[in-house]
């Protein structure tokens, strides 16, 4: 590491030390390596109650049967999993009492990263929790949603706070023994964002999280925990970007959503971590378990992801329709250009009677790109008059990138009604053509098309996000054509 | 305005036009027709850009420069205008969008301001009574889903926006009724001043009843065989192109 990220680090660490959570940290890392010890000493390191030990450990020794799924249509490298630092927490000195005292520089890096923590995020009404390296560093706005009754902290501060709503929660929709990341995650998480919304509380601003990763050789396992209790409603913002970076590093996340009745969620990503260079060199794999559950009736999950970012992209954002009347939707926007190869899709699950579930997904696929939706729509017996909508787009730039869908129906009860729309198409010479006539440059008429293609999903993202989301497939795609 | 010199093109090899000579000044508009496959659609095309055209001999000047040099973008940035036989659908591109970025782009080339969305909306409504367009149309997506008179109206319209200077009109006439017609007609008129010039592409000579063209020539398998005043049209209707044939 760089002595000026360890520099940054430092006085990152620092701005959070009031906060307390990491009192008696002397190592920067542990060492590389995966086992009961370097999972105690994980434990160890963040102070977690037993249970929470207990339950890594029960992940782990797990994981340690379960093999490396193969099913997706990606091609996966071999992992090294001994060869990955689980834990990597900066060192902690002195204190600041507010950001004018914060090394410009490290504010210059989270505004290259898009991560305004100063004023105009304060005046858009964003609540930023960033996660770097392990660690939570900075949140904002914690009064305001205090007083709302609202909590919105790291998962470790969670835990030692909330330990009973975690010990409640934590692993009721995606459980350990899930999927091979899944139990991987939860042995060795190291932090993410905690959320509770109580009863008939409507959070009043838009919460968002960014992630980076950073430190060298690092695996980031973060976890994500939203209880939306009655009648309440939330809309969380997660936004990822990376440095350029030469290894090729394992992301392994986990998102879990409990809606209580009439309890609303909406979670949009905008995911751009570093995809590899041109020829298909370094990059991100990500490998991520999203999945909500609407538990009460009249409840509701809408995720809106776009991805544009990491070499592998594994990921299926899911919901279990379980209440009466419950929704479930799934708009997402995926790039892949150059050498980046994304398998994602959507889970709906429907056993509550009137469930309905929407997907739109939207591939966009350039230079040897490999795109694949892979979604499943499930009714089980009694989800009397079930309906889904898919619809299913492609659209390839190039003739050496690949679009496939696999739709999955597994359909138990006959009132249920099902659509499923699918289309391909090209970026045709006379789209850009035609912009061109009119004096629009190429670079811009793609921009243009591809942004007029996602619309409908970028429309269902918050509006600073949708600005960004827009440059950032615009800015994907760059050289792609022409 | 535009010189057009001994202009050879082929596409694979294969000649398409065969030396044509062209002469446009500001004030004026010229009708070109001929029979299908004579190559008009392809002079238009090479005017505007279109890279699957080779040309193999000759030279394009427009307001002095060497327009086969530039990229079609910025031919467009330079006041030419193509009105597209078959105008492309954009799907989820709103006309509003695509207009204003369009103007902007012109307007960046200008070294001008990028209009403001007040002003722009304010030119759109301007714009849209030259070619009787409705609200309804200029909020739905490029073309898409527009019937075949209302993409010919939407070029019209895009070109009152745009203002060029020499605007190429690719058989708007066809598939029009006698309404839309009309009002193409009318719109292309409105426009037109002593500083710009239009070339009409056109099979027949319908759309010349409205426009008044200052001379009409015939392309025949590559190569202008007849240039003339508009009487020349009613000839041609009368007789056909047969007639041209020697």
């Amino acid at each position: 590491m760089s002595a000026e990220q360890d520099q940054i680090l430092d006085q990152v660490t620092s701005n959070d030390y009031k906060y307390g959570f990491y009192t008696d940290i002397e190592v920067d890392a542990l060492p590389k390596g995966l086992n009961e010890d370097i999972i105690r000493m994980i434990s160890e390191k963040k102070s977690e109650p037993e249970f929470m030990l207990e339950f890594r450990l029960k992940a782990y020794r797990h994981w340690k049967t379960m093999k490396m799924p193969n099913w997706a249509h990606l091609k996966l490298p071999e992992i090294n999993y001994q060869d990955i630092i689980y834990y990597a927490a900066p060192k902690q000195r002195a204190t600041y009492n507010g950001l004018e005292e914060v090394d410009p520089e490290l504010l210059a890096t989270f505004e290259k990263l898009g991560i305004p923590l100063e004023e105009q995020k304060h005046l858009s009404g964003v609540a930023v929790d960033a996660v770097m390296d392990s660690v939570s560093v900075k949140t904002t706005f914690r009064e305001t949603l205090a007083e709302l009754g609202i909590i919105f902290c790291s998962f470790s501060e969670a835990v030692q706070e909330h330990p009973d709503l975690v010990k409640k929660y934590m692993g009721s929709v995606v459980p350990y023994t899930d999927n091979y990341f899944a139990a991987l995650n939860s042995a060795v998480f190291s932090d993410g964002s905690f959320c509770y919304i109580p009863k008939g509380v409507r959070c009043p601003m838009e919460l968002s999280t960014y992630f980076r990763i950073n430190a060298f050789n690092t695996g980031q396992f973060e976890r994500t925990l939203i209880i939306a209790d009655d009648d309440s409603y939330v809309s969380y913002l997660e936004g990822c970007t990376a440095p350029q970076r030469d290894e090729n590093r394992l992301h392994a996340a986990i998102v879990e959503i409990i809606n209580h009745d009439n309890a609303e969620v909406k979670y949009s990503t905008v995911q751009n971590w570093y995809p590899g260079n041109k020829e298909g060199k370094g990059g991100i794999f990500n490998f991520v378990t999203k999945r909500g559950i609407c538990k009460g009736d009249n409840s509701k999950i809408s995720w809106t992801q776009v991805e544009t970012g990491s070499a592998i992209t594994w990921k299926y954002p899911s919901c279990i329709l379980k209440g009466e009347n419950t929704i479930g939707e799934f708009y997402s926007v995926a790039v892949t250009n150059n050498h980046q190869q994304a398998d994602t899709g959507t889970k709906m699950i429907h056993i509550g009677k009137n469930s309905r579930s929407t997907i739109i997904s939207k591939g966009i696929s350039a230079g040897f790109g490999q795109n694949s939706y892979r979604g499943l729509v499930k009714v089980l017996k009694n989800a009397d008059n079930a309906r889904n909508f898919t619809q299913c787009d492609s659209l390839l730039l190039g003739d050496q990138c690949g679009a496939h869908t696999f739709p999955y129906l597994e359909i138990d009860n006959e009132s249920a009604i099902i659509e499923h729309e699918a289309t391909t198409s090209k970026i045709g010479e006379d789209q850009i053509f035609y912009c061109n006539q009119r004096g629009i440059n190429t670079e811009n008429a793609i921009g243009l098309i591809i942004n007029g293609y996602a619309k409908e999903v970028l429309n269902k993202l918050p509006m600073e996000f949708a600005v960004e989301a827009q440059k950032l497939l615009q800015i994907s795609l760059e050289g792609s054509v022409g | 305005m535009l010189e057009i010199k001994n202009l050879h093109v082929a596409i694979d090899g294969k000649e398409i036009l065969k030396g044509i000579d062209l002469s446009v000044k500001p004030g004026e508009v010229h009708a070109i027709m001929g029979p299908n496959g004579s190559g008009k659609s392809t002079l238009a095309a090479i005017l505007a850009g279109r890279n699957t055209f080779e040309v193999t001999k000759g030279s394009v000047k427009y307001l002095n420069e060497n327009l086969l040099d530039l990229a079609p973008e910025d031919r467009a940035r330079k006041g030419i205008f193509l009105g597209f036989q078959y105008p492309v659908e954009i799907p989820g591109v709103s006309m509003v969008n695509f207009m204003k970025t369009a103007i902007n782009e012109q307007r960046k080339f200008n070294n001008l301001e990028p209009l403001s969305a007040s002003d722009f909306l304010k030119l759109m409504r301007e714009k849209k009574e030259i070619v009787e367009i409705t609200s309804s149309l200029t909020n739905r997506s490029v073309n898409e889903g527009f019937s075949g008179g209302e993409k010919k109206k939407n070029e019209i319209f895009q070109m009152a926006i745009l203002e060029p200077r020499l605007a190429i009109l690719d058989e708007t006439d066809s598939g029009l009724d006698i309404d839309a017609l009309r009002i193409v007609a009318n719109g292309v008129n409105k426009l037109k001043n002593k500083d710009n010039a239009t070339i009409i592409i056109t099979h027949y000579q319908r759309l010349l009843e409205h426009i008044i063209p200052d001379f009409v020539h015939v392309l025949y398998k590559g190569k202008i065989v007849r240039s003339s005043s508009k009487e020349l049209a009613l000839e041609l209707e009368e007789k056909g192109y047969e007639w041209l044939k020697d």
